[in-house]
Order: structure tokens, then C-alpha cells, then sequence
């Protein structure tokens, strides 16, 4: 049986507006809600679909925060069959090196043929959880990954250019695939399966031992971008303001 | 609590039916005459491969299983035009249209508008995807303190249920801030559960998400039963029914009423405040949740008629008979997908109903109403003129300041 194994990160909601802490080098969490990385998501829709297709365990690894376990239980309502948190990851973001090399531990143990995460997050500044993951996993490692079909000991993954240009590639299993988007939009679950779900699935508690917080990157200074007037308001009635726009839009050329 | 889905081991039609008959009055579906009166009066039957008649003919031919794979459900607003005609009094809204559509849903079949409508509601408690902790922004507006009832510590008489649209949205604010002001006029005592209140589930249920309805309704249960209050007053006739016939099957009675009832016993006090107010003639919309549902007919006209200067007048479909605006039953989110499938909006054809009798205004009593018929008012010839109105704001407008 095919085994996949996904990374699924929490990160703030932007719906929320964001505020700076006191400290001005970091983001306010008192006021910050959680919400699945929207990649993360289109992974674990993605890990759905190949089961779907032919088979497979899916594996849910997430590291704790406020709201985790919905999380894990949602996913096992859509189809994951084991959810795994990881436990004693503390409110400062560890760095995604020393993540992956707890991952890595994981997921070893689980000896999948497949592992899947998001391609960014939004709160990440560095985007290479599944690069260090894939080295230490030591496989290889393709993102920017729109659908992916298996075959045997290969996947092949689409992966889109900038130019509308997709290439298909075919990779040697196990790999570590960075998720773009999911074939399908990731599906809605009724709430009644995932109350089910909370009732009947079990979630494995893992330590993570000892993370590290200290990227070597210093921020100076966080702050929300500011309000500047580059923009130029045509003023005048219909006629008016459509002339202007067309006289523009010559002379930018694209008329 | 929740209801789960039909077990995949038996047949689904069977196992269907089985569960439309544990439903108050369900049984009465055996006694379905296929007179399709049901289909004939459903606004959007000719759009549906499944209208409930026929659906009720293919259940018992045991072949319903189509019906999972059709979108024609997603059809359905809800507006219980059919279960108010129905020769046989089958419970065709609330049990064999919601039914189906949990069926749907639990298989997988949803519109992708429905779908964020939904997953919002989940994540924020309002299907807008606003941030809960704005709820209670359109406040800011005022000039005047509304109490938050957790904040203020005391009880109050009146407890304000104001609702998602009512809260969030640009054009349904405006009536919810003409309601406060009409409110703080009057002396009322009143509060609301602010950043507190979730979305009360109604249309959620409606549109076949009962256990999202369910855990809605315990959150606002939870929220409420810590407040001290004599009832609780909605402008939202969605949320009144939830109020009034759903939570208290779940198990949380609260005493609730529809403001126009709420305002016609204080019109004694209303009326010495109204000024000199021009002439006009005002069709009155029935909201489905409002009229059909729930029989409140008279106290919306009651509020109209008092009103100088207003002259009430009736459009073809009134009363029992109205016709949806097209947001009930998850209507709100599936405008894109009903077009599509339809080519036609409910909001239009009731708007070319008002400029049919000559109204200069068209008053409605819910806030999804507002929007939709302004909307739709851009687009129908003759009704540049049309002004949509709620019935609150039409007080408050012949009060004055
Ligand atoms: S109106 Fe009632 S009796 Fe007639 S077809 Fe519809 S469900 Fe059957
Ligand atoms: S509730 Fe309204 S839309 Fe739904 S089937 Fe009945 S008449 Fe049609």
C-alpha cells in the first residue's frame, strides 16, 4: 500500500488585521486566530485524491497550536488515516531546518513513498521546509506542484511556468513534492462527519524534543505597510474621466 | 446530536424515504396525490431535474439515487410555496427538499459558492467571512452606546439578536442603524451580544449543513442563556425562526419576536413622533421566513399604514402567495451557480411585480432583501425610480431627526 504522509501547518488569519507587539520586531498574538496553511490544505486534498484513486494511507503530521486537533479531525473526515501532532512546539516559531529534522524522525519511522506539504506558508519566511525536509529524508524534491499521478516506484507531477507553460516530470519515489494546488479545490465536509470524527479517530501525541528558534536572522523592525498617494484619481463627469483613461492608456501604450 | 448520513449499506432511496417518515407530519409524504401543484408554484421548477413532486415519484419507484448525482436541489430557496399549497400538508420544505439536500451535501455534491459560505461560518461564525470580532463595528456609527450584555453585567429587557447580514453587510447596516436609533427613541432598554453572537444557522440548515446549524445554535445557546433578558428581538426573520421553531427542538427556548411585532405594540408611541413625510405608494415584499412560515402578515402592513403620507398597495403574488427574493435556503450564496443554471433571478421578477402596480417604494422586513432587490432594480427598465426600503427605515425616515 502506497504511503503518503502530509505537513500541515496553522497560520494566522489574515482575516484578523494584524497588529505589532510592543517589542515593533513581531506580530501581536494575543489577537492573532488560526487557520490551515491554504497550501497545506491543497496537499492534504491532493494526498485524498491519490487514495481516492489507487489506494493509499495518508498521514496527517501537524505540530500543536490553538485549534490543531478540528484541524486533524477534519482531515480525517475528508479521508486521512492517521493524525499525528507534535507536542511541545512553543509559541516561537522554530526554524524550518531544525522542524524538518524533527519531522524527519517521524517520518522515517512511517517509511512513505510520498510526502507532501505546502509549497509556502504565509508566515514563513524562508519557504525551504520541504527542500531541508527532502535532504534529510534524502529524496528529491520538486515544488510549485499542481496534480500528481503514481505509477510504479515513479509519480509524475505537473508543474506550472510563469507564460502558461506546464511541465510534466517524472520522479523517482519516495519523493518530497511541494503542493501549489490540488487537481480538485479541496472538498467541504459536513461538520456532522467531523463531530463523528471526534468521537472515533484518535490523534498520536509526539514530542518534538528540541526545536530551535534562532534562524540567524535579526528583524529590525515590523511593521504594516504604509499608506502613500501613488495613486492618480481622475476627476470629471463620465465622458471626461473615460477620456482620460483612454489618453492614459495610449500612452502607456496598450491602446 | 447530529444526523448523520444515510448508511451506504442499503439502498439509498429506501433509507431515504425511512428518514423523511421520522419526521413530524413525514408520513404524510405517503399520502402524496402527485397532483404537482408543488412543482407548478416552485419558482426555480422549471429549472429542476428533481421537483419535489417528481422526487416523491421516483422515491417510490425506488430510483432516487439520481437525484444524489444532480445538482437540482441546490435549486431550491426554500420558500415553502410548495408546503403552502400541498393539497396533503407533506412537510415538502422542511423535510424532503432539507433532507435531499443533506444528502447532497454529505456526498459531496456542493456548489463551491455554498462551500465557502459554509466553511466561513465554521471559522468565523458568520457566512461572510468577516472577522468576528468586528461584529458589532456598524455600532461605531452611531452616536450612542449600544450595551454589550457581557460587558454591561445587568440585565436588560430587550435582548437584540441583530444577525449576519445585519451586522456585516454595507446595505443592511444601514437598517440595523436605523432600528438602534428608533430603539434608543424610544427608551427601550436593550443590549446585544456583540463579538458574542454567532450566525443564528437558520440558512445553513436550510441549505442541508445541520450539524453546522447545530453547533451554531449551541454556541448563541451557550452565549445567551448567561445573559439576564425578557426576550429577544431579531430583524432577521431567519433568525427568528431559528429562534421560535428550531433551537427550541435542540433544547434552548428563548422567548423571540420579529421587531415589526415588537414595533406594533408600541406605535402609540411611534406615531405622535412622525413629521410631515411627502406621498407615497409602498408594495410590501413578504419575506418567506416572515410570512409564509411563520403567518406574521399583518404587522409589517400595520407599521406601513401608520406611517403618513404612505399608501400600501399589494403586488400580484402577496402574503401567502409572495414570492422569494431568491436568498432563502443558501440562496445567498448561490446566485452565481442559480444564473447559470436558470438564467433568472427571483429579486428581478419580484422587482418588475412592484413596477407593475406603480410603487414608488418597496418595502421588505429581512436583511437579505435590501441588497438583492436594489440589485436587482438596476437592471429592470421602469424601476430606476424604485426605492427599496425596510420597514424600519421607513419609520424612522418620516421621524426625522
Ligand atoms: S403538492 Fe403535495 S400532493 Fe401534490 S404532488 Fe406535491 S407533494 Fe404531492
Ligand atoms: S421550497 Fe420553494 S424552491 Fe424549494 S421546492 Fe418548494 S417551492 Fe421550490
Amino acid at each position: 500500500m502506497t504511503e503518503i504522509v502530509v505537513i500541515a501547518r496553522l497560520v494566522p488569519d489574515l482575516v484578523e488585521e494584524l497588529e505589532i507587539a510592543t517589542s515593533g520586531t513581531a506580530l501581536d498574538l494575543a489577537w492573532l486566530r488560526l487557520i490551515i496553511n491554504e497550501f497545506d490544505n491543497h496537499a492534504i486534498e491532493q494526498a485524498i485524491i491519490l487514495k481516492e484513486r489507487s489506494g493509499a494511507t495518508v498521514t496527517i503530521i501537524s505540530p500543536e497550536a490553538e485549534g490543531v486537533e478540528d484541524m486533524l479531525f477534519t482531515t480525517a473526515a475528508k479521508g486521512a488515516d492517521k493524525l499525528i501532532k507534535l507536542t511541545g512546539v512553543g509559541e516561537e516559531k522554530p526554524t524550518n531546518l531544525s522542524m524538518a529534522q524533527t519531522l524527519a524522525e517521524i517520518i522515517k519511522e512511517i517509511n512513505p513513498d510520498l510526502v507532501l506539504t505546502g509549497v509556502q506558508a504565509h508566515d514563513d519566511f524562508t519557504g525551504d521546509l520541504a527542500p531541508q525536509l527532502a535532504d534529510l529524508l534524502d529524496m528529491p524534491y520538486v515544488g510549485y506542484i499542481s496534480g500528481i499521478s503514481l505509477g510504479d516506484g515513479k509519480a509524475t507531477a505537473y508543474k506550472e511556468y510563469p507564460g502558461g507553460i506546464l511541465a510534466e516530470m517524472e520522479i523517482a519515489l519516495p519523493a518530497v513534492l511541494g503542493i501549489q494546488s490540488s487537481e480538485e479545490p479541496p472538498r467541504y465536509v459536513a461538520i456532522s462527519k467531523v463531530r463523528q470524527m471526534m468521537n472515533t479517530a484518535s490523534i498520536e501525541d509526539r514530542d518534538a524534543g528540541v526545536l530551535e528558534t534562532d534562524s540567524g536572522v535579526v528583524i529590525d523592525r515590523m511593521y504594516l505597510p504604509e499608506v502613500a498617494d501613488r495613486a492618480e484619481m481622475l476627476e470629471g463627469d463620465e465622458e471626461e474621466v473615460a477620456s482620460k483613461l483612454i489618453a492614459i492608456l495610449q500612452d502607456l501604450g496598450l491602446l | 446530536m447530529a444526523v448523520n448520513g444515510i448508511q451506504q449499506s442499503l439502498p439509498f432511496t429506501a433509507q431515504f424515504k425511512e428518514s423523511l417518515l421520522k419526521i413530524p407530519e413525514g408520513e404524510n409524504i405517503q399520502a402524496c396525490l402527485q397532483c404537482a401543484c408543488c412543482s407548478g408554484v416552485c419558482p426555480f421548477g422549471f429549472a429542476m431535474d428533481f421537483p419535489p413532486g417528481r422526487m416523491i415519484a421516483w422515491m417510490r419507484a425506488g430510483i432516487l439515487d439520481e437525484m444524489l448525482k444532480s445538482d437540482s436541489v441546490w435549486m431550491c430557496v426554500s420558500c415553502y410555496a410548495c408546503t403552502e399549497v400541498c393539497p396533503k400538508d407533506i412537510p415538502i420544505t422542511l423535510a424532503l427538499m432539507t433532507r435531499a439536500k443533506e444528502e447532497a451535501l454529505l456526498a459531496g455534491n456542493v456548489p463551491a459558492e455554498l462551500q465557502s459560505a459554509l466553511e466561513f461560518s465554521q471559522q468565523y461564525g458568520n457566512p461572510l467571512g468577516e472577522s468576528s470580532r468586528k461584529r458589532a463595528a456598524w455600532s461605531e456609527e452611531l452616536d450612542f452606546e449600544i450595551p454589550i450584555i457581557r460587558k454591561a453585567k445587568r440585565p436588560v429587557d430587550i435582548l437584540w439578536f441583530v444577525g449576519d447580514y445585519a451586522s456585516y453587510h454595507p446595505r443592511s447596516k444601514n437598517v440595523t442603524i436605523a432600528f438602534a436609533t428608533l430603539l434608543n427613541k424610544l427608551g427601550i432598554d436593550f443590549g446585544i451580544l456583540g463579538p458574542d453572537e454567532f450566525s443564528d444557522g437558520d440558512s445553513q440548515r436550510l441549505a442541508g449543513e445541520r450539524g453546522l446549524f447545530e453547533m451554531l445554535a449551541e454556541k448563541n445557546a451557550k452565549v445567551i442563556s448567561r445573559c439576564e433578558f425578557t426576550e429577544i428581538i431579531t430583524t432577521d426573520p431567519h433568525a427568528y425562526n431559528a429562534f421560535k421553531n428550531e433551537y427550541p427542538q435542540l433544547g434552548f427556548d428563548f422567548p423571540v419576536r420579529h421587531y415589526t411585532e415588537f414595533l406594533v405594540e408600541h406605535l402609540d408611541e411611534i406615531t405622535p413622533l412622525f413629521k410631515e413625510n411627502g406621498k407615497a405608494k409602498v408594495a410590501y415584499h413578504d419575506p418567506c421566513y416572515l410570512g409564509r412560515v411563520n403567518k406574521i402578515y399583518d404587522a409589517p402592513r400595520q407599521l406601513i399604514e401608520a406611517i403618513p403620507g404612505l399608501e400600501l398597495i399589494e403586488m400580484a403574488h402577496n402574503k401567502s402567495t409572495s414570492l422569494c427574493c431568491g436568498g432563502g435556503g443558501g440562496g445567498m450564496w448561490l446566485d452565481g451557480f442559480r444564473w447559470e443554471k436558470s438564467e433568472s433571478r427571483l429579486s428581478e421578477w419580484r422587482v418588475k411585480e412592484a413596477v407593475a402596480v406603480n410603487a414608488d417604494i418597496l418595502a421588505v422586513a429581512c436583511p437579505y432583501e435590501p441588497p438583492r432587490f436594489e440589485d436587482a432594480a438596476k437592471a429592470i427598465t421602469g424601476a430606476e425610480k424604485l426605492q427599496v426600503k425596510d420597514v424600519v427605515e421607513l419609520i424612522v425616515d418620516a421621524i426625522g431627526n
